[in-house]
């Protein structure tokens, strides 16, 4: 990887980052209604409505503000939540930890297991478990996340028992150290096997497609005829060149699987910031809503260049136009 | 009739022949075939939904939590109503937003696609920065923020998502079109004189649209599956029926009706599966460079 390149693929989230800060902007005052109502709601009360006039800046020329703004956001400050009385960082931060364990475990789940389903499909010459490999990866490709949560639920929760139904750990439990990072896991199981498995489908899919061609390749067809085991030609000489594709999908699907998060936090009531998202927006809770927003849409830009980097990387042949 | 009208560099638009070819090559594998019957079944149930609707889904008219009976062959949900004929008028609604959506995705996309690919220069440099830019876009997350501004409601929906679904069209056209314009067709519509915008228009996109209509089944797939999860979190519009309102009423309730979750999911399922294997079949066949 060039320097040239990475320098280049960093300075491009400058333009990235200002055009989601203006499309924000924008929207404040494209709502109907003075803009403070939109930020603010209709049921505060006018010291509020002072405060949040001034934090924004709205008595300003409109280019000032957006500079009040842009000054806020890059400062981490997004204002105070009225309806819960409390600066919206605080509110965030305090739900972050939550939503980063269901998203990291499904990250990882996800990768290792789409790995070893598109190994299992490639390898397969008989054609029955590959199309069954295939058909249930297809299938979880297209299921809506809320759906295969509330099947999860109904099999393995609520019919065999096997995990709990709601929430990050046992209610009234007092349990310390171990034995909470045990109750905490058992929790954690089912969300992130449902956020994990359409994630599954992608990684599975692509290993599997570049895979199969890694292993007609001439180079493979050579180590085989060396006579090394089949299992060492697979991953020494089939998986490593099929890897860097799987590399981009990972990380471009960061931004799906915070998106997942939110629905599955609904589904097993997990307390993380996807449904602080969901409540904040029936009760039109604006600044938190908002606040969220800019912090997945930088999260999910940021983790896009990181992956191109990586991928430039593994792939020396990159490079920027 | 224009000047050009009897010159004989014919292939621009796809033929009849072409087409029947298309529908043979889908309708002869046998995943096409499966996504060209669901998608077709989810068309006809769109529209005829009042038809084959035996209840009204809103009217409160059967007994309350009752599993699939004859009455009502997907159960009722929690106030009575008849789960059947919600499911049948939410494929309405899903359809008439990735339908509007979809036009918005191919307008746009089109026109950036074609513009970048054909102009060259600074032009695709700026517009292939700006794609890059929506593309990453969180859209989910997107029309979150826009219903906190402007409460649920179909339309705002369809803008929010036809205005950040695109970027993957335009890169097909794009692609379609840096191949299309170094060909000899092009090159004898441009000796005879046509214009810039008429060989964009009538030589380029007739033969460009294609792979970015098969990749539209695609597009389109992500949209349902983003306006059921909206429905879902309780952010969908509450004057139409839904699959993703459904599966939210159903979520108060899965200890006592597992019917209520099971067939609006399955609903959504089998759409999304339909259009995503028309898509793969129509983009084996037209080609279409992501």
């Amino acid at each position: 990887m060039s320097w040239g390149y990475a320098v280049r693929r960093i300075a491009q989230l400058i333009p990235t980052v200002a055009a989601i800060l203006l499309a924000s902007f924008l929207l404040i005052h494209l709502a109907p209604g003075d803009p403070v109502l939109a930020l603010a709601g209709e049921h505060g009360d006018a010291e509020y409505y002072e405060f949040m006039r001034d934090k924004f800046g709205l008595d300003q020329p409109l280019h000032e503000q957006l500079l009040t703004y842009a000054g806020n956001v890059l400062t981490a400050d997004f204002g105070v939540s009225y309806v819960r009385g409390r600066p919206v960082l605080d509110v965030v931060l305090e739900r972050l930890p939550a939503t980063l364990l269901l998203t990291g475990a499904a990250l990882l789940l996800s990768t290792v297991a789409g790995l070893l389903a598109g190994v299992f499909t490639a390898t397969r010459r008989s054609r029955v478990p590959d199309l069954t490999v295939s058909g249930v990866l297809l299938t979880l490709y297209a299921a809506p996340v809320f759906w295969l949560g509330q099947l999860a639920i109904l099999a393995l929760a609520l019919g065999a028992g096997w995990f709990p139904v709601q929430g990050m750990s046992t209610a009234g439990s007092d349990a310390t150290g171990l034995a909470n990072a045990a109750d905490v896991a058992h929790h954690l199981a089912l969300p992130a096997i449902v956020l994990a498995s359409q994630e599954i489908a992608a990684v599975g899919r692509l290993t599997r497609v570049g895979l199969r061609d890694e292993l007609d390749s001439d180079h493979v067809r050579m180590a085989r005829a060396k006579g090394l085991a089949e299992a060492t030609v697979v991953v020494k000489y089939g998986l490593r060149r099929a890897l860097a594709p799987v590399v981009t999908v990972i990380g471009g699907r960061v931004g799906h699987l915070v998106a997942g998060a939110v629905i599955v936090e609904v589904v097993f009531g997990w307390p993380g910031l996807g449904r602080l998202l969901v409540t904040s927006t029936q009760s039109r809770d604006v600044p938190i809503v908002l606040g969220i927003f800019l912090l997945v849409a930088v999260t999910v830009v940021v983790a896009n260049v990181i992956t191109d980097l990586c991928y430039a990387w593994l792939d020396p042949r990159v490079r920027y136009r | 009739m224009s000047a050009t009208a009897d010159v004989p560099f014919e292939p621009a638009a796809p033929g009849v022949g072409r087409r029947r070819g298309v529908l043979r090559g889908v309708l002869g594998t046998p995943s096409g075939l499966l996504g060209a019957a669901l998608t077709g079944t989810l068309v006809v149930v769109a529209v005829f939904a009042p038809a084959l609707a035996p209840y009204d889904p809103f009217a409160i008219d059967g007994p309350v939590l009752h599993p699939p009976s004859v009455a009502h062959p997907l159960g009722t949900d929690a106030l009575g109503r008849d789960l059947y004929s919600g499911v049948l008028y939410g494929t309405r609604t899903s359809l008439v937003v990735a339908g509007t959506v979809g036009v918005l995705v191919l307008l746009i996309g089109a026109l950036v696609g074609a513009v970048s690919g054909y102009a060259g220069r600074w032009a695709d440099d700026v517009l292939m920065r700006l794609t890059e830019a929506f593309q990453v876009l969180p859209r989910f997350f997107l029309a979150i923020v826009v219903i906190a501004f402007f409460g649920p409601g179909i339309d705002r929906l369809v803008l929010v998502l036809g205005f950040t679904s695109w970027p993957m069209l335009a890169r097909v056209v794009r692609a379609e079109v840096l191949s299309l314009k170094q060909r000899e067709f092009i090159a004898a519509a441009k000796a005879h004189g046509a214009s810039n915008v008429r060989v964009v228009v009538r030589e380029i996109l007739p033969n460009a649209l294609p792979a970015a209509i098969a990749l539209l089944g695609l597009v389109l797939a992500q949209v349902i599956l983003i306006e059921a999860s909206l429905g879902f979190i309780g952010l969908g519009d509450p004057n139409a029926m839904s699959w993703g309102y459904l599966a939210n009423e159903a979520q108060r309730f899965l200890r006592v009706a597992w019917w209520l979750p099971l067939f609006p999911g399955l609903a959504i399922l089998l759409a999304v599966l339909g259009l995503n294997l028309l898509g793969d079949a129509l983009t084996d066949i037209l080609g279409g460079r992501r």
